[in-house]
């Protein structure tokens, strides 16, 4: 076990793994994709009230979930990466956070698509939606820090303490929008609860969070088989692999 | 032989206070700051007492926290171009206390004058008067848990190009239950309520603060020193 793990963290290894697991993900990931969008379009019964217009639900909910799942991940990696000084896992941090941008970026911009038939405007300050948007802040403060140091040791140390104190301050903020939403925004706003959501519009929606996790891991692969090429540009595998 | 803990805090805090009072221009510029943003607002908007009134809290605290912000570049600068900062990573006293009691100094010169002018700014805003003490209240337990967050900030921005920008994009977001809880209770208490909810939220925030931010500093003074 002991073996797994130290193997596994030595880059040319990684790197060998990463590309070969990396297309299985990839493949998974886009017939899940493709068979869940269809089923979600298709297949899923209209909404009583919303109509068609729920169905963009298929891309922004994943994306909303998959937007924190990388936060944590990428707290996780930055927090191997500090305590035992691994360099894969500064690697695989260093790799998430973009991908954990766009994604919230994704559910960003399908919420406030979503947010224009349903509420009537392209912005609400709805609880989700503007812990979703400092959610990109952090992110954006995150690599924002990583790009404007130099020194490669610094810049994976300083931006794992950053990332650790954001993803303690996540669920504080989280928590402290919807205490702020609830105060100012009367119940004129049509807030759409979590009903009991019909099996049948459920479970396209669980494929595609799938389906995403399997994108994730594929393009996380590819990032972090660039992010160690570029590292480790003078180790001798390197330059026995390109 | 190093001296004591108790000692070494209190001799750091009065080093820190002294070297303040005398660069107070440094401490003088934040809060002029405040004032000039505060002021901003009303020009901007309108000079319409109900409207002003309804607006203050926010103002108020959007302006303490972009003046907080501003003060923590004295935090750590001088002291980096002196080299009096690796002086304190080599001593044997725990470096979570030792920044602890330099964002407790810092704390002292910068914040506790912004306490002490916000009274005057949210009459000139025509914020009720009661609700005066209950900003004061708000800023004492807030601008603490900003100045620890902007510590952790700091210390990572040390002596980056672009440092400002950069040190604005890391602590704002992380800013943003202070300002929530901060102008809910103002607010609150403004228009004649019980503010005590938000004010125990900032409290509780204040001590997780007090408890985590120094560690996270000391981190981010390690990473950066390195």
């Amino acid at each position: 076990m002991h073996r797994f793990f130290h193997e596994l963290a030595s880059p040319p290894h990684f790197y060998r793994l990463a590309g070969r697991l990396g297309p299985w993900f990839g493949w998974t990931g886009a017939a899940l994709i493709a068979g869940s969008a269809w089923a979600g379009l298709a297949w899923a019964p209209p909404d009583y009230q919303q109509g068609d217009g729920f169905r963009i639900i298929y891309v922004h909910v994943p994306s909303a979930w998959m937007s924190l799942f990388v936060y944590v991940l990428m707290a996780t990696a930055a927090a191997i990466g500090l305590v035992w000084r691994i360099k894969l896992a500064h690697a695989v941090a260093a790799g998430c956070a973009p991908i954990g941008a766009s994604f919230t970026f994704l559910a960003l911009a399908t919420g406030s698509i979503w947010g224009k038939p349903m509420w009537g405007t392209w912005w609400v300050w709805d609880a989700r939606l503007t812990s979703e948007l400092i959610l990109l802040f952090l992110y954006a403060g995150y690599m924002a820090l990583r790009a404007s140091i130099d020194d490669l040791q610094r810049a994976d140390r300083a931006s794992a303490v950053l990332a650790l104190v954001g993803v303690i301050n996540v669920p504080i903020i989280h928590y402290s929008v919807i205490w702020w939403n609830t105060l100012h925004q009367g119940p004129t706003v049509t807030r759409l609860d979590t009903p009991a959501i019909a099996a049948s519009m459920l479970v396209p929606l669980l494929t595609m969070t799938v389906g995403f996790m399997c994108y994730f891991a594929a393009v996380l692969m590819t990032r972090v088989r660039g992010e160690l090429l570029a590292r480790e540009r003078h180790a001798r595998w390197v330059r026995e692999v390109v | 032989m190093p001296p004591e803990l108790p000692t070494a805090l209190r001799l750091l805090l009065l080093r820190d206070l002294r070297l303040a009072v005398r660069r107070w221009g440094q401490m003088a510029t934040p809060l002029m700051f405040f004032a000039i943003v505060a002021t901003l607002f009303p020009l901007a908007l309108s000079p319409a007492m109900l409207q002003l009134r309804e607006i203050a809290p926010g103002v108020l605290w959007v302006a303490a926290l972009l003046s907080s912000l501003l003060a923590l570049d004295a935090l750590f600068r001088a002291d980096l171009e002196d080299g009096s900062l690796e002086q304190l990573l080599l001593s044997p006293q725990p470096l979570p206390l030792l920044l602890l009691a330099r964002t407790a100094a810092h704390w002292l010169m910068s914040a506790v004058p912004l306490i002490a002018l916000a009274p005057l700014l949210a009459v000139a805003l025509h914020l009720p008067a009661q609700a005066l003490v209950t900003l004061m209240l708000a800023l004492a337990l807030g601008t603490p848990v900003l100045s620890l967050l902007g510590a952790i900030g700091a210390a990572l921005t040390m002596g980056l190009h672009r440092g400002g920008a950069l040190l604005a994009l890391l602590v704002l977001p992380l800013a943003v239950p202070v300002l929530i809880f901060g102008a809910r209770a103002t607010d609150l208490a403004a228009r004649g309520e019980d503010p005590a909810g938000p004010l125990f939220l900032l409290a509780s925030l204040l001590f997780l603060a007090l408890s985590l931010a120094p560690i996270a500093a000391a981190a981010a003074l390690r990473v950066s020193l390195d």
